[in-house]
């Protein structure tokens, strides 16, 4: 991989890339293939701002006094990291990205179904994100990504409605995509590819999308609330006008906590054909791991008070709250359990894309496993607002979703580029991302049970804390790195790689019944799907002599 | 409360370190005995619902064992015992302001005495913050507008942190404090310097200067309710329902007077938001549940010792209302330095 020079091409088939040149070719275009990569280029700009905001969260960290930036400082800090990373990062990193390109390759369709509402996906992201930046760079916010009123509503001076409206307009881009998404795997599937012939990668898509579309209003809706509180002193949330405080966190809760799924199950989705592939098998239980998918999106809408147990609900409706969020955890239980029962009797492979499948499986148990402790109320109410419900959001929202989202790239990257990254490079920052993520995060579970509340700048109260901030600052560099090599030799593989053949993992999946990177309109012929999904018994089948199975 | 607390916590441990140890063990397991062999290939298996269901079912089981117990350590709690010693919490941005029914004040500090259970009524005057003892494993949000309430019973003397865990601006993380347990006699100790008075005596003050008695006399001929033994009790309201005169109706029937008026009563109570401070709020709470004859019986004895007013404290009380009518220009009355 040490090449140096361009492999010299042969006259290039056309493809999605090389059709046209030019900045207008991309900036009008209405191919979803080329609206996804304006996507990733988009998303990895705001992933390495947040990152950066992260860095100095735990720089700050490293010593008990507040040293580095200023208190008000830092409090933008985690909050413009929340924002970011959430709002511009991870809510549209897979669907986005891998869910654009893909959906209309795996169903055996040309485009989505609304192309041109595609492309104002993407502008109204932009302009969402322009606003964020804008935001940010004139001050920013302080209330944390949570906005919690009345703090956000009457108290704090800083630029509550801006950042609003960026969430607000980019929140529509999220439902746009979603829509978009329903509407083209209902209408747009090839003959032959019925619902249970889909990639299990489609039904997460299909479950998120309608996440996307019933949650996000809310969170928009709430946005408009506290401007036209700030604004206009309504009373809606604010005691004195006899409103109430805690409306606000259902309003807010009931879009936020079903946004964890929007950016969980896309990654759930990736894994599994990852592992499908590279354990050379079916799916274990296909029908149970795609009715997860849609159990989590239906239960994920009935546990958000589960974030208020402390906030002043009743006893009972904790008690209620409780129960369905043990509810929710059991098909995310399940599909962990199909994943593990898929590898049994397969024949594994350990590329990349199946070491940040591993990597996934381990840290989403983890994370899962602690939400148990979240959801026992008992001990929610020591645990929660503490560094033990930041290790178990970021053992979900990253652990989970960016080892998956990295999986997933780097699973279809010879797709989506044509070209083939330095495998050697790719198992490395797999286990530097893992390391580096149990490093920074594994101690914040035990700071947060020794009782160290989360936004807190200063711990010169506490010194005893810092042992532990010290070894999760020293994991987060390690992090660092890890994600920062993708990017490089994903860079450097679209000049220097070699060009990959049009089916290099002998993957199923229609996506790889075309060349890559594909043609404009995807299939030179519409598909016609006589398989189930995951037919990898036929993909292998051996060509002259019989060959024993795996015992 | 910690031990019920750190019971559940290791038995979550245990089971959870088991579950993902069984999950790691068999996915390595699986990855190094199904590894890719040359000329080996994968055995096809379309899964199986008895497996499913299996797999279901008896971790379904687990949660609903953790969600049980879970829930009870949740509504010990929640329910604060009947003759638990009441202290008043006030938050603000950014420190705590703690009332003890006996008259003493402090600041980022709350002495107690070990053994003793102890009921925080907590509001706060701005934006929402939340106390948090994580010696003691409780934590409870400090809303503005109403009362919120936690209690613990400290088991051993010493200095325990109080953080305050809902974020809430800039000097968020400087809003801790200390929770001071202490052996009863030091703590009587301490209770006896520098008190000004009983809180329900405070209150009392504050309920004849404000004008109350003129509408809410002791007989029947008031032009509001008689406020005696109404404490506790159910109230009728114009509207037809019900509701417990708790602390939180007391408060927004000061505040709010025409919510939950009272059947049989005019509306003409005037609003006193923004006319009172919460601390005067909470002295005037105190008064009306120190002058309700009817208490739970085990609480009868920790309120007796207020309920009679006329002692001679209440000539000293008179002069601290107009120290509690500008609650910034408190000093820190801390007894520890």
């Amino acid at each position: 991989m040490s090449m140096a020079t361009a492999i010299p091409q042969p006259a290039e088939r056309e493809n999605y890339l090389n059709k046209e040149y030019g900045v207008w070719s991309w900036l009008l275009t209405t191919d979803h293939k080329r609206i996804a990569l304006l996507y990733l280029i988009s998303i990895t700009f705001f992933f390495f701002i947040g990152g950066f905001f992260a860095l100095l969260i735990r720089l700050e960290l490293l010593t008990p006094a507040g040293d580095l930036v200023q208190a008000d400082t830092y409090n933008k800090l985690f909050t413009m990291h929340g924002m970011v990373m959430i709002f511009f990062f991870l809510i549209p990193s897979i669907p986005a990205v891998l869910g654009n390109f893909l959906v209309p390759l795996m169903i055996g369709a040309k485009d989505l179904a609304f192309p041109r509402i595609n492309l104002l996906s993407w502008y109204l992201y932009i302009i969402g994100g322009v606003m964020m930046l804008h935001c940010m760079l004139t001050g920013g916010v302080d209330t944390g990504w949570t906005f919690y009123a009345p703090f956000s509503t009457s108290f704090t001076n800083t630029k509550i409605v801006e950042a609003g409206l960026a969430i607000f307009v980019a929140g529509f881009s999220s439902i746009l995509t979603g829509l978009n998404f329903v509407v083209t795997i209902h209408r747009m599937r090839a003959p032959g590819m019925t619902w249970s012939r889909l990639p299990l990668f489609i039904w997460a898509h299909y479950a998120t999308s309608i996440i996307q579309l019933l949650g996000t209003p809310v969170v928009a809706v709430t946005i408009v609330l506290v401007a036209a509180e700030r604004a206009l002193h309504l009373g809606i949330f604010d005691p004195k006008l006899g409103g109430d405080p805690l409306l606000f966190q259902h309003l807010f809760w009931f879009y936020s906590h079903p946004a964890v799924y929007i950016m969980i199950l896309p990654s759930m989705g990736v894994v599994t054909e990852i592992i499908a592939c590279f354990s050379r098998k079916r799916i274990f239980g296909y029908h149970f791991v795609a009715f997860s998918s849609i159990a989590i999106a239906v239960f994920g809408f009935l546990v958000w008070a589960h974030h208020m147990f402390v906030a002043g609900i009743s006893v009972y409706s904790a008690l209620v709250f409780s129960f369905l969020s043990y509810a929710v955890a059991l098909p995310s239980a399940i599909k962990v359990f199909n994943w593990t029962a898929t590898l049994y009797k397969g024949s594994i492979h350990y590329d990349a894309p199946m070491l940040y499948a591993f990597g996934f499986l381990g840290l989403f148990t983890i994370g899962g496993l602690t939400g148990l402790f979240l959801s026992a109320l008992g001990i929610n109410v020591h645990v929660t607002d503490t560094y033990f419900v930041v290790a178990h959001f970021h053992y979900i929202m990253v652990g989970g979703a960016v080892m998956g989202y990295l999986g997933g790239m780097h699973f279809w990257w010879p797709k989506i580029s044509g070209r083939l990254y330095p495998e050697g490079w790719a198992r490395l920052a797999a286990l530097i991302v893992f390391i580096g993520f149990n490093l920074t995060f594994f101690p914040q579970f035990v700071l947060g049970y020794m009782g160290m509340p989360r936004r807190y700048y200063d711990y010169s109260h506490m010194p005893e804390f810092q042992v532990l901030n010290v070894l999760s600052t020293a994991g987060a560099t390690v992090l660092g790195v890890g994600y920062l090599l993708p990017m490089v030799y994903f860079l450097w593989s679209m000049r220097y790689g070699k060009p990959a053949s049009d089916n290099p993992w002998n993957a199923a999946g229609l996506e790889w019944k075309t060349a890559s990177p594909p043609p404009t309109f995807n299939f030179d012929e519409e598909p016609v799907v006589t398989w189930e999904a995951y037919n990898y018994e036929e993909l292998d089948a051996p060509h002259s002599e019989e060959v024993p199975v795996a015992r | 409360m910690a031990p019920h607390v750190d019971a559940l916590y290791i038995f979550l441990l245990i089971v959870t370190g088991m579950m993902a140890l069984l999950v790691f063990v068999v996915v390595i397991f699986f990855a190094a005995r199904f590894r890719h062999r040359p000329g080996v290939r994968a055995e096809q298996i379309e899964g199986s619902t008895a497996l499913e269901i299996t797999w279901s079912a008896i971790p379904f089981a687990i949660f609903m064992v953790i969600f049980a117990w879970g829930a009870v350590v949740y509504f010990k709690e929640r329910t604060p015992p009947a003759d638990a010693t009441e202290v008043y919490v006030v938050a603000k941005q950014w420190m705590w302001k703690v009332e003890h029914a006996e008259g003493q004040r402090e600041i980022n500090e709350l002495h107690v005495p070990v053994g003793r259970d102890v009921k925080l009524i907590m509001t706060s005057q701005d934006v929402i913050h939340s106390f948090y003892i994580p010696a003691f494993r409780i934590k409870q949000d400090v809303l503005p507008g109403r009362y919120t309430v936690e209690w613990f019973r400290a088991t051993k003397p010493g200095v325990y942190h109080l953080f305050c865990a809902e974020y809430c601006g800039t000097q968020h993380s400087g809003m801790v404090g200390s929770i001071i347990v202490q052996e009863p006699a030091q703590y009587e100790a301490w209770m006896n310097g520098g008190s000004t008075g009983p809180l329900s005596a405070t209150g009392e003050k504050i309920f004849a200067e404000l004008g109350c008695v003129t509408c809410h006399r002791t007989d029947t001929q008031g032009r509001g309710p008689n406020l005696q033994g109404v404490f506790g009790k159910p109230v009728r309201l114009e509207d037809g329902r019900t509701v417990t005169a708790d602390e939180n109706y007391l408060r927004e029937c000061i505040l709010d007077p025409g919510a939950k008026r009272v059947k049989g009563f005019q509306p003409i109570m005037p609003t006193f938001q923004g006319l009172v401070s919460e601390e005067q709020v909470n002295a005037l709470v105190a008064y009306i549940k120190s002058i309700s004859a009817a208490k739970p019986a085990a609480g009868a004895k920790t309120d007796a010792s207020f309920a009679t007013p006329r002692d001679p404290n209440q000539i000293q009380a008179q002069a601290d209302v107009k120290a509690q009518a500008q609650p910034n220009a408190q000093p820190n009355r801390s007894q520890v330095q």
